[in-house]
């Protein structure tokens, strides 16, 4: 426990992470600089991936959750051949029940539209292209969607009442796998940080082979053993995963003023909520914690090997 | 002067530490090293572990301090059977046995201070318990100006001085010492003895392993463990059997 620490006002020796603290006597058993050997970087490394790849699968997640949420209640009536039944469409939507807003998509705006990919065709001198007419409704939460259209056909016959989720449906679909493969990725990142963790531990336990045989010889548990590995490995983690986080961070940073903070921008809202920000902050802690455990096993493992 | 074949004066005393019962010990698909080792060693008692080299003396030492379990036989320290013990169970027993390990085994990164507080810190000793003994304890072994050495820059004695504080600092019951003056000249080998036996005479009994029979010479009381080709040499059947003495024998005996 460190001296500078006041007891009577901590009293960190009941709490689980008293081992952290070790006392000067048992740093000084397992001798080497907090930043000696490759582990720290290693898991710097890794969570620098990690970070960025969580990020990028939560905001993907954000954006799909934010694209469904803003077209949850939101269907459009296409009517195919243009303006003449559009008055009529509308006023059957607007008399139906759980409408909130049926408003016509002015011909201009439509225009303005198509004119991004069909040129000027769409509009100015290629102003007789026959368009379909749009109508945006809005429903209320608890409406009845196939009753509104059929309210719509009733009115303008041949008149579609499509939902806009389901026109996003395959983008929305690619945003869901994008996210399940950044968890798989984030996933597979901390198994290959384990597996570091594994190898890092064997070889710690190899260079302090003796001085584990003398504090097993003069009567030391597994546990007093192990409490020095695990604590040695959690640090390194700890320092590594707030390095590697940290420069993350700071390039997560950068690249929302860019990329992520325009899909932001086209998606209303931030795409990284408090929530999605705690889970990232906590990624550093998560894997000083997988390393600690990791490193647990594998020192009490070897060590049951012995006697 | 007098030297026996072990005959129990530490049993009559206080009964016995260390029980071995047809103890045999081979390390993997190899011969026996050890076979049927039947003896008692007495509580308080001294004795001198002797044999030619291959004998088995490092090997029975390793059973006397838990480092090796027997792959036959049963094996009673401190009135416990430890045999298949679980080895979550063993650390208790072991931090009441000090051992000096014929290649001393300090660790090379600490001070000699550091070193010889191990045991204490082991078993859980808070600093203010550990710096007033340690000191002592240096002292003791002509150390004291030598506390924050590390080993490297030690000689071969106080390398043995060191080992030898380590193991005695937490009053062990049974100390096992193998060849504890094997590296050091005859000055030094008379002075460990004499630390040796002033622990004895505090109670602990002591096990060394020696070829040094000037050293058995020169310690009255003590008593004889003869191994030949991993076989005990017990043809009066004294260490199986100590004999048993009255009160009044030992308050006249001594030992």
């Amino acid at each position: 426990m460190p001296d500078w620490l006041p007891m009577r006002w901590l009293p960190l020796r009941w709490l689980p992470m008293r081992w952290l603290f070790a006392s000067p006597p048992d740093r000084r058993l397992l001798p080497g600089g907090k930043y000696a050997g490759p582990t720290p970087w290693l898991i710097a490394i890794m969570m620098f991936v990690m970070m960025i790849v969580a990020a990028a699968g939560l905001a993907l997640a954000g954006g799909a959750r934010l694209v469904r949420t803003g077209v949850e209640h939101r269907y459009s009536i296409q009517i195919a051949d243009g303006r003449s039944q559009e008055s009529r469409a509308v006023a059957a939507a607007r008399a139906a029940p759980g409408v909130l807003a049926a408003t016509p998509v002015p011909e201009a705006e439509l225009r303005a539209t198509l004119e991004q990919w069909l040129g000027p065709v769409a509009a100015g001198e290629g102003a007789d292209l026959p368009l379909p007419s749009l109508v945006e409704v809005e429903l209320a939460p608890a409406a009845d969607p196939q009753a509104v259209a059929a309210a719509v056909a009733k009115a303008v016959p041949g008149a579609r009442f499509v939902a806009d989720q389901a026109q996003l449906s395959p983008m929305l679909g690619t945003l869901t796998s994008l996210t399940l493969i950044a968890a798989v990725l984030v996933a597979l990142i901390a198994f290959a940080t384990a597996a570091a963790v594994v190898l890092a531990t064997r070889s710690a336990l190899d260079t302090h082979r003796g001085t584990i045989e003398v504090m097993h010889g003069i009567g030391a548990t597994d546990v007093q053993v192990t409490r020095l590995f695990q604590r040695k490995i959690a640090l390194d983690a700890l320092i590594g995963g707030v390095g590697g986080g940290l420069l993350a961070a700071l390039i997560l940073l950068l690249v929302s003023s860019g990329g992520i903070g325009a899909l932001g921008d086209w998606t209303n809202g931030s795409l990284l909520g408090p929530g999605d920000l705690l889970v990232l902050a906590s990624l550093p802690l998560l894997a000083a914690i997988l390393a600690t455990l990791v490193a647990r096993a594998t020192v009490l493992r070897a060590l049951r090997a012995q006697l | 002067m007098r030297h026996r074949q072990a005959s129990g004066e530490g049993v009559d005393r206080l009964g016995t530490i260390v029980e071995f019962d047809r103890v045999g010990l081979r390390y993997g698909t190899g011969g026996e090293v050890l076979r049927d080792l039947d003896f008692r060693l007495g509580t308080g008692a001294f004795y001198f572990l002797t044999g030619p080299s291959g004998a088995g003396k490092t090997s029975l030492l390793k059973l006397l301090y838990l480092a090796q379990r027997p792959t036959r036989g049963r094996i009673s320290l401190f009135g416990e059977e430890l045999t298949d013990a679980p080895r979550d169970a063993l650390p208790p027993f072991r931090r009441r046995i000090g051992v000096v390990f014929q290649d001393f085994r300090l660790v090379r990164h600490l001070s000699a201070f550091d070193n010889v507080a191990l045991p204490l810190r082991i078993a859980g000793h808070g600093e203010p318990e550990v710096e007033g003994p340690v000191r002592e304890m240096l002292a003791w072994v002509g150390l004291a100006d030598r506390a924050s050495a590390r080993p490297p820059t030690l000689s071969g004695g106080e390398q043995q001085r060191v080992a030898i504080a380590r193991a005695v600092i937490a009053r062990p019951e049974l100390l096992v010492a193998d060849e504890p003056t094997g590296n050091v000249d005859a000055a030094m080998a008379q002075r460990i003895l004499h630390l040796l036996t002033a622990l004895n005479r505090l109670g602990t009994t002591v096990v060394v392993a020696t070829h040094d029979l000037g050293l058995i010479a020169a310690t009255p009381g003590s008593q004889l463990i003869r191994l030949e080709n991993g076989q005990l040499i017990d043809p009066t059947g004294s260490l199986k059997h100590p004999p048993v003495r009255s009160g009044a024998q030992l308050q006249s005996g001594g030992g």
